[in-house]
């Protein structure tokens, strides 16, 4: 295929984009390194290694990390499952219902943060259901199900449903039309919404400060800690994150290339 | 065909959790939104619309300026975005999930660091524009924090993911192929990207507008954290009457207020964008 | 016990209400929405009801604290000392990020009847607190059982406006607001907060968003006491504010972000809290702050006991423990904020190590007697004054 000038302008468009977008996890990563010497950090004192040392020093912000992995996984499979499906049934079919339930992707969407999780508290305290990892997850699924939905929607409506039949008229059982045909071609979609799904739920701070009784999230914690001095562990642990979140980007590439071959 | 049972069987699970989690909520906030009173006496339940109608006299000035600052940033994002999504979906690769990865990864850190780096960044005597005004190239009182360009430059920066990757799922469909051939058919490549790859992308585009406008419309963060005087967002409002003023009927009535200007809005877009596809996706 | 009060103090009670909730909680969480939310305005216990309650009580061995996060030092060792000297185990949570959303989260279950499973809890004087204390969400403290109190807590520290004779509450931590300047930029002396209005800082003034901190000082500038301000009063000072805001002087209205804003020069002098600027010192940079010749507010973060709690007796027993000088002094070091016990000043001091001298000597830490002097509280409002008081000063803040 032939490279053209545009195609090579784009693709230093495309990296520019992502540099802008990455330029404050830099200064973060910076400042993991900054031999501080009070407990603001936002002046550069020198160079330190002591804080990935003490890394795991304060008990409450390792919690605190741990719970949101944990939380982040969770949602996004329960979000990405629920998601995929409704996303199908209304990007596919006509059914009675089809307005509403496109209404209330809407409304979860829009809903302001605050008055989801203001709401969705009212109605754990009304069922007495104590707060805790599980009411937690049970908001982020929510709000992220809805992104994951139009994602999905995207890709199902512009797809060709004329494959799908042709595999059930081969006598392909459902299931086997759905595993085989179907979710391979929205797979893009999905993964797409799932990524979303995780960094809504991993970076969320209003919806879980309501419902999350006295478990921790890393945003959470972080916020908290201003009021005294957000120590430099804040900052390590957000380099981990990027630099795990890295790797798994760079590996996916070099597996896709063998796949590829 | 014989009418499908499939669709209610594929959207029962997601319908049972919003029906619980969502509209329980929503109906119960739609109640609250209709009752006067104060927290200490209590609210009791009057039915009284004036809410609406007092709430929106008195935040008019930033209920527009929020679907201003929305809208500013989502076309940004979609002039800023679409190349993005062009570029990865057609030329990606095998590296497409990879550069969609790094797109999202600096989400993944909470936004109080990344807040905190912009304004490192960002800081009027600071290591860009502090640099720049020595060498002679702006002028001293040249600022960006504190100011409206700030807050949609956050909202564009903090949504941007939102845009690029439902306009990538569109697109990716699209054999590669097809496109070369379009190109060579058509006397302008313009012409080809206009008639062959934008009506592809449009329920991308559509998905986009969806997760960018209606989000960044509401938010109150980045006005919170980027602007000055004179740039709250009805989100900020709605957190300040919760919050702080413990006044729910008022920051209920807020939120109905926002949830149905916003809905005209896309729908208004929707039927302008007038495609098939997009006009079955609107929410109807 | 069948005092219908005294049992509302500490234990949730369970109602045909809550039966109907839990059976059918979305239709009746409706039902509850629709009736409205009931008010559950608390008149004050009277002080033999307090006493009867606390006669029944006794130490359970253990309790749960509910702090912000970085506001003990991460052994915890005050909390360790408390455990070996009395027996009682703790947990220590870190849940707490803000007064606002604390009590947006808490209310909702103090108002169902459901314990937050907190026996100690720590909030900043201010309108939240207010609201906790008028809804009846705090325990009456006995101070019979509060000796460390009464001996070592400063005199500025009992008795506040916001809480009569500490009631429901002893402070934690407490800090000052003054005027934080850059002393790169401004090169005279701070001394009056008229400084904060003057054209000649135009854009680079920071003031804070919210309405009680913002409304302290234009009430000084103008010459009102908060204390005893008035509507009229609050109206002269917003006059100000407007004017401040009109001809560009202020630059934002910031929340904690100000210090980084002002330690940038982005503003050089602001209004600020002297934990951030003590920080700011301790880090080299050009950061003075001054309590303003008009006045300037002290805010306290208290301890209270929540309704419900299941340990009040061994809360109690902690929250006197951090009153010994020496526990309190171990505080001090790590937190860095104004205590509420003087005597930490000589024990820092005859300790003789670098940063404890430093904290010692500073009047961050310890401000001067003059100083406290100037130092007022935030307006006590009632219900009825506190719409007033934040429509008047939102509308300049969230214009």
């Amino acid at each position: 295929m032939r490279t053209r000038f545009g195609d090579r302008l784009l693709y230093l468009y495309t990296w520019l984009i992502i540099l802008w977008l990455a330029s404050p996890i830099a200064v973060m990563i910076m400042f993991g390194f900054n031999d501080k010497k009070s407990k603001s950090n936002t002046s550069w004192q020198g160079f330190t290694l002591k804080w990935y040392q003490q890394l795991f020093e304060i008990d409450g912000l390792t919690e605190a990390l741990i719970n949101s992995i944990v939380i982040a996984v969770a949602s996004t499979i329960l979000a990405t499952v629920l998601g995929t499906l409704l996303g199908l049934a209304v990007g596919r079919y006509r059914f009675r219902g089809k307005g509403f339930t496109n209404f209330l992707i809407f409304a979860a969407i829009s809903t302001p943060e605050l008055v989801m999780g203001a709401s969705l508290l009212s109605l754990f305290v009304s069922a007495n259901a104590p707060r805790g990892h599980l009411t937690i997850i049970v908001a982020h699924t929510l709000f992220s199900l809805a992104f994951v939905v139009v994602t999905v929607r995207a890709r199902v409506v512009v797809l060709d449903p004329s494959l799908e039949e042709a595999a059930r008229d081969l006598g392909a059982s459902t299931w086997d039309t759905f595993r085989l045909v179907t979710l391979p071609s929205i797979m893009p979609g999905v993964a797409a919404g799932a990524m979303l799904a995780f960094a809504l739920s991993i970076d969320d701070y209003v919806v879980t400060s309501f419902v999350n009784g006295s478990t921790q999230t890393f945003p959470l914690w972080i916020i908290g800690s201003v009021k005294v001095g957000i120590p430099a562990q804040v900052n390590v642990m957000g380099t981990l994150i990027f630099a795990l979140g890295a790797l798994v980007a760079i590996a996916n590439s070099v597996s896709a290339r063998r796949r590829a071959r | 065909m014989k009418r499908s049972r499939a669709p209610y069987w594929l959207a029962l699970p997601g319908w049972l959790w919003l029906a619980i989690f969502l509209v329980v909520p929503i109906a119960a906030m739609a109640s609250v939104s209709l009752t006067t009173g104060n927290l200490i006496d209590g609210f009791a339940q009057t039915l009284s619309v004036s809410n609406y109608s007092d709430a929106i006299a008195k935040y008019s000035t930033q209920l527009v300026r929020s679907l201003v600052y929305g809208g500013v940033a989502t076309l940004l994002m979609l002039i800023l975005g679409y190349p993005v999504a062009y570029w990865i979906a057609f030329k990606g690769g095998h590296r497409k999930s990879m550069f969609l990865f790094l797109l999202l990864l600096p989400f993944f850190v909470s936004f109080v660091l990344r807040t905190i780096s912009w304004g490192f960044l960002l800081a009027d005597d600071g290591i860009l524009f502090g640099t720049l005004k020595g060498w002679g190239l702006l002028p001293e009182d040249f600022h960006v924090l504190a100011t409206t360009v700030a807050v949609i430059g956050g909202l564009v920066y903090n949504f941007l993911p939102f845009m690029i990757l439902p306009i990538y799922v569109a697109l990716e469909r699209v054999d590669p192929r097809v496109i070369e051939a379009a190109y060579d058919l058509y006397a302008s490549r313009f012409d080809a990207f206009r008639r062959v790859v934008l009506p592809l992308s449009l329920p991308g585009v559509f998905a986009g507008v969806l997760m960018t406008f209606v989000p960044a419309s509401a938010d109150p963060v980045n006005a919170a954290v980027l602007g000055g005087t004179g740039n709250t967002m009805i989100g900020n409002i709605i957190q300040t009457e919760y919050l702080v003023n413990s006044n729910y009927p008022t920051a209920s009535a807020l939120s109905f207020t926002l949830m149905a200007v916003l809905l005209v809005g896309i729908f208004i877009y929707a039927r302008a964008l007038g495609t098939e596809n997009v006009m079955e996706a609107a929410a109807r | 016990m069948n005092n219908p009060l005294l049992r509302g103090l500490t234990q949730s009670r369970y109602s045909r209400r809550d039966a109907l909730r839990v059976a059918g909680f979305s239709a009746a969480g409706l039902a509850l929405a629709a009736c409205g939310v009931q008010g559950q305005k608390a008149e004050a216990p009277k002080a033999s009801e307090v006493a009867d309650f606390w006669s029944t009580q006794q130490k359970h061995g253990k309790v749960v604290f509910a702090n912000w996060p970085e506001y003990m030092p991460p052994e915890q060792g005050p909390l360790k000392q408390f455990q070996q000297a009395t027996g009682i185990s703790y947990e220590y949570k870190e849940v707490i990020q803000e007064n606002a959303d604390f009590f947006g989260k808490s209310e909702p279950q103090l108002r169902a009847g459901q314990p937050l499973g907190y026996d100690i809890i720590v909030m900043t004087n201010g309108l939240q607190l207010a609201k906790m204390i008028q809804l009846g969400y705090l325990v009456a403290l006995d101070h019979k059982q509060l000796p460390n109190f009464a001996a070592n807590a400063g005199a500025k520290y009992k008795n506040p406006s916001y809480d009569p004779n500490n009631q429901f509450t002893i402070p934690y931590q407490a800090g000052v607001t003054g005027i934080a300047y850059n002393t790169k930029y401004v090169d005279e002396k701070i001394t009056s907060i008229q400084s904060l209005f003057d054209k000649k800082y135009e854009g680079k003034v920071g003031m804070m968003a919210d309405a009680q901190e913002i409304a302290n000082f234009a009430m000084f500038a103008v010459g009102v006491d908060p204390d005893t301000s008035t509507q009229a009063e609050w109206e002269k000072a917003a006059a100000k504010l407007k004017e401040q805001r009109e001809s560009g002087v202020v630059r934002k209205y910031y929340d904690q972000s100000y210090i980084d804003a002002v330690a940038k020069g982005d503003i050089w002098l602001s209004q600020a809290w002297s934990g951030d600027v003590f920080q700011r010192q301790l880090a080299g940079e050009p950061v003075d702050f001054v309590v303003p010749a008009e006045g300037g507010t002290i805010w306290i973060d208290n301890m209270a006991i929540p309704k419900g709690a299941a340990n009040p007796v061994d809360a109690l027993m902690l929250m006197d423990f951090l009153y010994k000088p020496e526990v309190a002094a171990e505080l001090t070091e790590y937190v860095q904020f104004v205590t509420p016990v003087p005597a930490v000043q000589q024990i820092l001091a005859a300790k003789g190590d670098k940063d404890s001298k430093a904290l010692a000597e500073s009047p961050l830490i310890f401000p001067s007697a003059e100083d406290y002097a100037k130092l007022r509280s935030y307006k006590t409002l009632t219900a009825a004054e506190e719409t007033v008081f934040n429509g008047i000063f939102q509308s300049i803040t969230q214009g």
